[in-house]
C-alpha cells in the first residue's frame, strides 16, 4: 500500500498564535568553544496560562446555599455531638456522618489580623480584616472577613468583642457570602 | 524491632531568590553532586550503589510541569532505579527524610538518596503567594482572603492573648536567625537587626512584619542514608537516625478543637490547669498550638528514648517561616511550657553560645534553636527545606562545619562560629501550613564515633 504524503502541509504562516515570546536576532557565535556556550545568559521565555475550573462543593453544598439565604448551618455529630461551623459530613472526631443543623448568628472575635498583603487575586482588598469566629455550642470557629472595625488600628481589645452575621446581598456563592461587624450591644 | 538507619551525607545547593541561570534538575544535581563527593570510596562507585531515591517537592504550579521528580532523577542518571515522589506542603522535605529512613529500616533498601527542590521565582512574589494560598481549602478559605501570612497572624494573636506573648519576643527570633546566618555561607540573607529594625519593617500581616516573615527560594537538598554496614564503609562520622515522628491536624485552621493538651513524658495535667490560662484551664491545640507538632515529638521522642528533651538534645533545626512558629514551635517540642516560649526566647536558651546579638541574655546558649539561621535567613524552597535541615544538622553532629563552610567560600574563622561543642544529639522539624502535616526527627552521633575537628 503507498504511504499518503500531504504535500501543502506547513508551520503555522501566524506567529503572533504561536506560544511562547519569539526573539529576533538572537546572537550565536559561528565559532565557538564549550565554554562559550556554558557562559551564556540564560533565555527566559513567558508563558501564560489561564484554565475556568468547574468546582463542585458536592456534599457541602447546602451550607452555601444557606448564606447565599441569609442562614448560617454547620454540622453536628449524632454519636459525639461535635458540631463545625464549617460543614463536615463525616466527623472529624469519630467519624461518623453528621446532621445539618442551625447555627447562631451572633459570636465573639476569638483571633484576628490584618492583611496588608495578600495573594495576587486579593492585593486589591487590601487592607483586609481576616477574623475567626467562636459561635455558641459550635466546637469549631469559623473564618471570615470583618468589616466595621478600622484596619489601621488593630488591638488585642478587640478578642472578646461580640460580632454578628451579615450576609451579601447578592451572593456569589463564595464563602465571603457571610461575613461579621461588631454587635452594637 | 526495625534496624539502624544513619545519615551519611549530605549537600545543599546556595538558595537564593531567583537561578535563572539553570532548571530544576540541575539544581538538585549541585546538591547531589555534593553529596556523593566527600565519601570514603569515589563518587562513581556510590552512584551505581545508591539503591532507590525519593524525590520531595511540593507544587507543581511553581514548575507548571507535572512529573518533575522523573526528570530529576533521569538528569542525575539514576534511571531506572526505584524511585519516588513524596508531597506534604511544607513538611515536604522532613516527609521524603523520613520516607528514605523508612525504606531503609525497613530492610527493602541499603542505600538510598533523598533529594528535594522547588524553584520559586518563576511567578512574582504574589502569584507565588497565591500558590502557596492554594494549599488551604479552596472552598472555605482561600476565597475568605487566602494568604498565609494572614493564617499564622491569627494563630500568633491568639498565642499573645492567651499567653502574654509581645510582638517584642517575636523580633528576639528574627534576631537570632538572621544573626547566626551571618555566619552560615549557604543563607539566602542575614544582618544584624535590633528589635526596632524588625518592628519598624513593612506590616504584613499584623503583626508579623516583613521581618518576621521568610522569602520565597529557589534551591536544592540531598541526603544519602544507609543502613550500618554500608554506613561504616562510606564514612568514618556516620549520624544514626535514632527516632522518627509524624504528626497531623485538620486542614482548615477553624477546625481545630478545644480540648486537653497531649503531654510529653516530663509534663504533668496540672502544668495546664490554672488561673492563668484563659478559663482556667488550657484548651487544646485551639490555633495557638501545632497538635501536629506535639504528636510528631511523642512518637520521636518514645522512639529515641527522650524523657527530657531540654537536657537530652543539644540543638534544633526547627520550622521558622514566621518567628511566632518557632515560638510555637519549641512549645510543642517541650523545649519549655506551652506558653513560655517568648520568655524563654527573650532569655536567650534558644540563641546560639558565644555569639553576640547585642541583646541582654541572661540564660543564653540553652538549647540552641536554628542555629544555620533557620528558614527566615535560609530561605525556604519548600520542597528542599527539610532535607537542608537534615543536612546542616548532619554537619553539626560530624563536627565538620567548618570544612564545609570554608568549602562554600567562608573565612576559616567565620566558618567555625556556628559549630557547637561536641554536641551529640540534634532534633530536625518540618512543618506544613498552619500545622497540617509536621515531621521530626532525631539525630545522634553514635557512642563510639568521634567528632571531627573540634
Ligand atoms: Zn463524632
Amino acid at each position: 500500500m503507498a504511504i499518503k504524503k500531504d504535500p501543502n502541509a506547513k508551520l503555522p504562516e501566524d506567529w503572533r498564535n504561536m506560544p511562547g515570546t519569539v526573539v529576533f536576532n538572537l546572537p550565536f557565535p559561528k565559532e565557538w568553544e564549550d565554554d562559550d556556550l556554558k557562559g551564556m545568559q540564560p533565555i527566559i521565555i513567558r508563558f501564560d496560562y489561564s484554565i475556568s475550573y468547574h468546582h463542585s462543593y458536592g456534599q457541602d453544598s447546602p451550607w452555601f446555599a444557606a448564606i447565599a439565604n441569609g442562614e448560617l448551618i454547620g454540622t453536628k455529630c449524632p454519636e459525639c455531638g461535635f458540631t463545625t461551623a464549617n460543614p463536615k459530613l463525616a466527623c472529624q472526631e469519630c467519624g461518623a456522618e453528621t446532621k445539618w443543623v442551625k447555627l447562631p448568628k451572633e459570636g465573639k472575635l476569638h483571633s484576628f489580623t490584618v492583611c496588608y498583603f495578600g495573594a495576587e487575586k486579593f492585593l486589591d482588598e487590601t487592607p483586609y480584616i481576616l477574623g475567626l469566629i467562636e459561635l455558641e455550642g459550635v466546637d469549631t470557629l469559623l473564618l471570615t472577613r470583618i468589616l466595621g472595625l478600622d484596619p489601621n488600628e488593630p488591638s488585642l481589645d478587640w478578642i472578646g468583642m461580640k460580632m454578628k452575621a451579615k450576609f451579601r446581598k447578592l451572593s456569589q456563592l463564595n464563602p465571603t457570602d457571610v461575613y461579621f461587624v461588631p454587635a452594637e450591644d | 524491632m526495625v534496624r539502624k538507619v544513619y545519615m551519611v551525607s549530605g549537600g545543599v545547593s546556595k538558595f537564593t531568590k531567583a537561578r535563572k541561570d539553570k532548571t530544576f534538575q540541575a539544581i538538585v544535581k549541585e546538591a547531589y553532586d555534593y553529596t556523593v563527593s566527600n565519601l570514603k570510596i569515589p563518587r562513581k562507585e556510590i552512584h551505581q550503589r545508591i539503591e532507590a531515591t525519593t524525590a520531595s517537592y511540593f507544587s507543581d504550579h511553581f514548575t507548571r510541569q507535572l512529573m518533575a521528580g522523573i526528570m530529576v532523577q533521569d538528569y542525575l542518571g539514576l534511571i531506572p532505579k526505584p524511585s519516588k515522589r513524596i508531597e506534604g506542603g511544607g513538611a515536604t522535605g522532613g516527609l521524603n527524610f523520613q520516607t528514605a529512613y523508612e525504606s531503609i529500616a525497613s530492610e527493602r533498601f541499603g542505600l538510598v538518596l533523598a533529594y528535594g527542590f522547588e524553584t520559586m521565582s518563576h511567578v512574582n512574589t504574589w502569584k507565588g503567594n497565591e500558590f502557596i494560598a492554594l494549599a488551604s481549602d479552596v472552598s472555605f478559605d482561600y476565597p475568605v482572603g487566602g494568604f498565609y501570612s494572614g493564617y499564622y497572624a491569627q494563630m500568633c494573636v491568639r498565642h499573645m492573648y492567651e499567653f502574654g506573648t509581645t510582638v517584642e519576643q517575636l523580633a528576639y527570633v528574627s534576631i537570632k536567625n538572621h544573626r547566626n546566618a551571618m555566619f552560615n555561607p549557604y543563607a539566602q540573607k542575614s544582618g544584624r537587626l535590633t528589635v526596632q529594625d524588625v518592628r519598624k519593617a513593612q506590616m504584613v500581616a499584623w503583626p508579623l512584619t516583613r521581618l518576621d516573615i521568610c522569602v520565597m527560594s529557589d534551591g536544592a537538598a540531598a541526603v544519602l542514608l544507609a543502613d550500618e554496614d554500608t554506613a561504616f564503609e562510606l564514612t568514618d562520622t556516620p549520624i544514626e537516625i535514632t527516632g522518627v515522628g509524624t504528626g497531623t491536624d485538620a486542614m482548615r485552621m477553624a477546625d481545630r478543637p478545644h480540648k486537653d493538651v497531649l503531654l510529653l513524658p516530663h509534663e504533668k495535667t496540672e502544668d495546664y490547669i490554672g488561673e492563668r490560662f484563659v478559663g482556667g484551664k488550657l484548651n487544646y491545640p485551639g490555633i495557638h498550638s501545632f497538635r501536629a507538632g506535639r504528636m510528631a515529638a511523642i512518637e520521636a521522642y518514645k522512639n529515641a528514648k527522650i524523657t527530657d528533651p531540654l537536657k537530652q538534645i543539644d540543638f534544633a533545626e526547627v520550622h521558622d517561616a514566621y518567628t511566632s512558629s518557632e515560638l510555637q514551635t519549641i512549645e510543642d517540642l517541650g523545649f519549655c511550657k506551652y506558653g513560655e516560649s517568648g520568655k524563654f526566647t527573650e532569655e536567650g536558651n534558644t540563641f546560639m553560645p558565644g555569639i553576640d546579638y547585642g541583646l541582654d541574655l541572661p540564660k543564653q546558649g540553652t538549647i540552641p534553636v536554628n542555629p544555620s539561621g533557620g528558614l527566615i535567613a535560609c530561605g525556604h524552597p519548600v520542597g528542599a527545606t527539610g532535607l537542608m535541615q537534615a543536612v546542616f544538622a548532619f554537619w553539626q553532629l560530624q563536627g565538620t562545619i567548618k570544612k564545609h563552610f570554608v568549602a562554600a567560600g567562608m573565612s576559616e574563622e567565620k566558618a567555625s562560629v556556628l559549630q557547637l561543642n561536641n554536641p551529640k544529639r540534634g532534633l530536625i522539624h518540618s512543618h506544613a501550613g498552619t500545622g497540617t502535616y509536621v515531621t521530626v526527627s532525631i539525630l545522634e552521633r553514635p557512642k563510639d564515633v568521634e567528632i571531627v575537628d573540634q
